[in-house]
């Protein structure tokens, strides 16, 4: 699958149980990771239903210490390097946002939380992703004033449960989960292992995010896995489900050319954020948002059966190119076709009809709302 | 009857001077879910080793060469629209096209089935 020698990969604390689960191993991100263990289409399907384990342990997880216990403190230097609204994040919650460059451009998305225990007041952790996570080190490191620092948290893994059964499975492990809202964290013990649980995923489902130490891992991935609801899930369906729940991957529909603006993401700016500036890329920002972004991110529905991949051109009716497919694969519970990508403003429009080249020939779709499946999160 | 196989993974029935051909069942259990399928026209010309059709599962898209020269004289017509028989049933049902083959001699130098075999489980 890649050229990349196989020596070189980084594993996760659960490489072992891919292993013994017969998953197929696929170089991404420097890691060697689970692209799928049964099927891509019955793991997507399976985590619309019932409930998916992912390990994502890949994506980075840091803290940022700020000089003192004061949240205010470390808010105010965050929001010189990010345009989210961090003040007003309240303890135990979270939120998303993205490192944005100073002409901009988008360099990784994140989840930024504030701790909700009061001892560790003056905090954030951070996670990011994985193909990103050395250059945003860096990145912050650079940017940090005295007396702040990051650090990685390397000693833990991260695992991902996913789907409408999420929520009942973890209850019998992590009793405080089911009070948990959507965007909510707290650090709480799993069967007696110390864990950081998050009401947080990306599939566009009800589900948690578990932070736990390396050591720990396998404990706590066996303990779910012991439940029937559970199943092992790869990456080729993590890919699927948040195309359908139309969230962004970097890399993809995110790189530093994109402006937040451009990607539909100013719901994640915070109001006084977008009328004070005061974060890099904030004058292309401030003028996208008064003026409108030159293009603009979209759905699409190809009319056919035909997937639109990745790289496609889109034209306008009239033959015109005007963007470009960023996401595009076969949605398993849409039962069809779906892509995202840019189009220039004035395309954009749910309803617009395009054309989609293909192999040299010209298809016919159409510009859609997104997410193409309801997202399903505990409000 | 005489079947074949390609390092492309195709199959080929070889029934006179027209071969039915498909994808093996080692390829279909490595690509997924085939979630497309997309076909010659019946009576186009294709030369080996050229793409001839196309297969996608969920997460990519593959070509499916011509493994012979000539011409396609049929083509499964209802795989495009159930392609998941490709995965269902890859060696009987999920055949792709037939072509009536020019050269006997591109025939000659495919694999047989335990050639085939040794060479995927050399992979």
């Amino acid at each position: 699958m890649s050229d990349a020698p196989a020596t070189a990969l980084l594993k996760t604390p659960l490489a072992d149980r891919h292993a013994a689960l017969g998953a197929r191993l696929v170089p991404f991100a420097g890691y060697e990771m689970p692209v799928q263990y049964e099927g891509i289409m019955a793991e997507h399907l399976w985590t619309r239903e019932h409930a998916g384990l992912f390990d994502v342990s890949h994506m980075g997880q840091v803290v940022l210490t700020g000089p003192s216990k004061s949240h205010d403190a470390i808010a105010d230097i965050l929001e010189a390097i990010v345009p989210a609204e961090v003040r007003g994040l309240a303890p135990g919650r979270m939120r998303y946002n993205f490192l944005v460059n100073d002409e901009g451009g988008i360099l990784d998305d994140l989840m930024i939380t504030r701790p909700a225990d009061p001892a560790e007041e003056g905090s954030l952790m951070i996670v990011w992703n994985a193909a990103c996570k050395d250059a945003d080190l860096a990145h912050l490191k650079a940017r940090l004033p005295d007396g702040a620092s990051v650090t990685e948290l390397s000693d833990r893994a991260l695992l991902a449960l996913q789907g409408p059964d999420a929520a009942a499975v973890l209850a019998a492990h992590v009793p405080v989960a089911a009070d948990l809202a959507f965007m909510e964290a707290v650090k709480t013990s799993f069967d007696g292992t110390e864990c950081f649980v998050s009401r947080s995923g990306y599939t566009g489902e009800d589900g948690f995010e578990l932070s736990v130490p390396a050591s720990e891992a396998t404990r706590v991935w066996d303990a779910l896995m012991a439940d029937e609801r559970v199943k092992p899930i790869g990456l080729g369906a993590r890919d699927s489900l948040r195309l359908e729940a139309g969230l962004c991957l970097y890399g993809h529909d995110l790189d530093e050319t994109t402006s937040p603006v451009e990607a539909g993401l100013t719901w994640a700016i915070g109001k006084r954020r977008r009328a004070e500036g005061g974060f890099p890329g904030a004058g292309r920002i401030q003028r996208e948002l008064a003026d409108g972004p030159a293009r603009r991110r979209v759905g699409i529905r190809p009319e056919g059966r035909a997937p639109a991949r990745e790289g496609t051109l889109i034209f306008s009716e009239g033959g015109e190119e005007i963007g470009i497919v960023t996401s595009g694969g076969f949605g398993p519970s849409v039962g069809a076709p779906v892509a995202m990508g840019y189009v220039g403003t004035g395309h954009h429009e749910p309803g617009t009809a395009i054309l989609l080249e293909v192999r040299g020939k010209r298809l016919p779709a159409e510009i859609v709302k997104l997410p193409f499946v309801p997202n399903r999160f505990k409000r | 009857m005489t079947k074949r196989f390609t390092e492309d993974h195709e199959w080929l029935d070889i029934q006179g001077d027209v071969a039915t051909v498909g994808i093996t069942t080692f390829a279909q259990s490595q690509l997924g879910d085939v979630v497309f399928v997309e076909l010659p026209e019946t009576g186009a010309q294709v030369a080996k080793g050229k793409e001839a059709a196309v297969v996608e599962s969920v997460k990519a898209a593959s070509e499916v060469y011509a493994p012979v020269s000539g011409e396609v004289v049929e083509v499964n017509t209802a795989l495009p629209d159930a392609p998941d028989t490709v995965n269902s049933d890859p060696e009987g049902s999920g055949w792709f096209m037939k072509i009536r083959f020019s050269d006997e001699a591109e025939v000659a130098s495919l694999m047989d089935e335990a050639a085939y075999k040794a060479f995927v489980d050399a992979l």
